[in-house]
């Protein structure tokens, strides 16, 4: 199979940080990879470049093999690149329902004209959008929460919200950056099955940045390692354990 | 109070309307303050006046080329200084509207400087005023029900995950920008035919602030919370006119007053609308009965307890 995402040797420096350096990575499409390392190793500065929030100092970025480096956020989300957020990124004052009504609002054709005269064209669409947010809400089973205000959830359910708001931009590529975060294990292994539900329906391909390691390793056929904005290592998930210098990034040199 | 000054004020009423609608799309949807749409205001007026009393334009395509000018220097001015963050940006649309009054004065061949332009040609009656004020509402209600509204709400919210969606925050908030400059343009057009003599000075920083609290007393994020805000802070100050020099006092109170007994507004977030009304006062004896039955089932609790003592 092709390629969805390459990276080529990718660097970002903040000023004198070196936050990512040559880095490289392959994505197949349809496939779940993790991308792993101890806090600080620039897994969330690589999201950020990929989705454009960042601008890479070096290096190019391929999406569906067209080069995508330094674009605007926007536009990485208009071509299918769709990502959560390690700090929960909601419009919390809004339902749950506008949260992901809006992330729909980029595949809307209608004008400014319909808009203001609520043409039959703005009807349609309108109720095209809310039975996708709906179908959507179901999915992550939250349906019944439809009219709370986002903010106002409990934190596991704002975390689903938060995945159900990236599959409203109809992504070929998610991204989650620690989806398991201050999740107890059963919750885990439920959102290990959420994940692999919705990239079996929706056909994506998911990066995904994670600690909990019995998520990454039920969930991803590969995973690279990075310590120091650098790929130590990559490959199954047998492969990484047994690396001597993974274990040596988390757990310090044997004496 | 004759009913002359009386359709005198309402009309003047309507045309704030105008000019705080569109600082409300600004200001209570995308959560952009602006102090310089006074500016625009005093472009849309000077305009359509000089169009009508210099060059004989009919009243209406002259209000229009007003709305245009303002709208395309919004246009501009939005494209400079949109990618100024919160005060930042605050601070530039300060410096515009004070740049405009400025020049407006300097430029007196054309607009008669700080003596004022005099003898604009009376076209905004009552029902002008208000018939436009009405169309802006609806306009303006159906714009913010739409996806433009919805995305403007997404950028007040959360900006980054607004583009993480989709969203191209740069190009909506300056349609916010220049959605709310059309408005002050056209709004200055009527206010020049209706008060037939314009100075720069009247277009001032006060003005301009005046409107943003306008907004912020009415509620941000609320199209209703801004015609309540634009009507109280307009006819307050007439309601305690009898009390002569003490009236500015009574309206400083009342906004102090609303302020800390309502942080967010009148109606902040949320519209008022006649069917929840409805509904309140339909649920109304289901509420009554449910807290009778709790206050029998409290009643009849401390009896127990009374027993079993």
């Amino acid at each position: 199979m092709s390629n969805l995402l390459e990276i080529k040797a990718l660097c970002k420096n903040f000023g004198g940080v070196q936050a990512i350096n040559q880095f490289n990575l392959e994505l197949e499409e349809g496939s779940i990879v993790g991308l792993i390392g101890p806090n600080g190793a620039g897994k969330t500065t690589i999201f950020n470049t990929i989705t454009g929030i960042y601008n890479p100092s070096k290096g190019q970025i391929f999406f569906d093999g067209k080069d995508i480096t330094g674009c605007m956020p926007y536009e990485a989300a208009q071509w299918g690149i769709s990502r959560t957020f390690q700090n929960i990124r909601l419009f919390s004052n809004l339902s749950v329902m506008e949260n992901v009504v809006m992330a729909g609002n980029k595949n809307v054709k209608y004008g400014l004209v319909d808009a203001f005269l609520h043409t039959s064209k703005y009807r349609r669409e309108e109720k095209n959008l809310k039975e996708m947010a709906m179908n959507l809400l179901e999915l992550v089973s939250m349906q019944e929460h439809a009219d709370a205000i986002a903010g106002s959830l409990p934190y596991g359910h704002q975390r689903r919200l938060e995945i159900a708001r990236a599959l409203a931009t109809n992504p070929k590529l998610l991204l989650l950056d620690e989806p398991a975060a201050g999740m107890n294990a059963e919750e885990s292994i439920e959102l290990v099955e959420f994940i692999r539900q919705i990239k079996e329906k929706f056909s994506l391909t998911v990066l995904m940045i994670e600690h909990h390691m019995d998520v990454v390793s039920s969930l991803c056929e590969r995973a690279a390692v990075l310590n120091f904005g650098e790929k130590i290592a990559e490959g199954s998930i047998e492969e990484i354990k047994k690396d001597k210098v993974v274990v040596e990034a988390y757990l310090g040199k044997e004496g | 109070m004759s009913t002359a000054y009386l359709l005198n004020l309402l009309t003047i009423v309507c045309i704030h309307l105008i000019v705080v609608l569109g600082i409300s799309v600004l200001t209570g949807f995308t959560r952009l303050f602006s102090f310089g749409n006074a500016g625009f205001m005093s472009i849309g007026a000077y305009t359509s006046a000089l169009l009508t009393l210099r060059l004989g334009v009919p009243f209406w395509p002259a209000v229009l080329v007003g709305c245009l000018a303002a709208g395309i220097i919004a246009y501009f001015l939005g494209s400079i200084t949109l990618k100024l963050k919160g005060d930042y940006f605050l601070i530039a649309t300060l410096g515009f509207g004070e740049c405009v009054r400025v020049l407006f004065s300097y430029i007196e061949p054309i607009t008669g400087g700080a003596k004022g332009l005099a003898g604009i040609p009376k076209h905004t009656t009552f029902p002008v005023a208000f018939i436009s004020a009405l169309i802006v509402l609806v306009l303006t209600w159906t714009f913010i029900h739409s996806k433009y509204g919805r995305s403007l709400a997404a950028i007040r919210e959360q900006e980054i995950a607004a583009e993480a969606v989709g969203i191209k925050t740069s190009g909506y908030k300056k349609l916010s920008f220049v959605y709310s400059a059309v408005l002050a343009g056209f709004a200055g057009g009527l206010y020049a035919h209706s008060l037939q003599y314009l100075s720069p000075d009247i277009f001032n920083l006060t003005r301009s602030s005046e409107y943003t609290i306008t907004v912020v007393i009415g509620g941000l994020g609320s199209i209703t919370g801004s015609v309540l805000g634009a009507l109280l802070i307009n006819l307050l100050p007439e309601m305690f006119r009898s009390l002569s020099s003490y009236r500015m006092l009574f309206y400083g109170v009342a906004v102090v007053a609303v302020i800390v007994l309502k942080p967010n507004g009148l109606c902040g977030y949320k519209e008022f609308s006649a069917r929840k009304i409805f509904y309140w006062f339909k649920n109304l004896p289901g509420k009554l009965r449910k807290k009778r039955v709790e206050q029998k089932v409290k009643v009849s609790e401390n009896a127990e307890k009374g027993d079993m003592q």
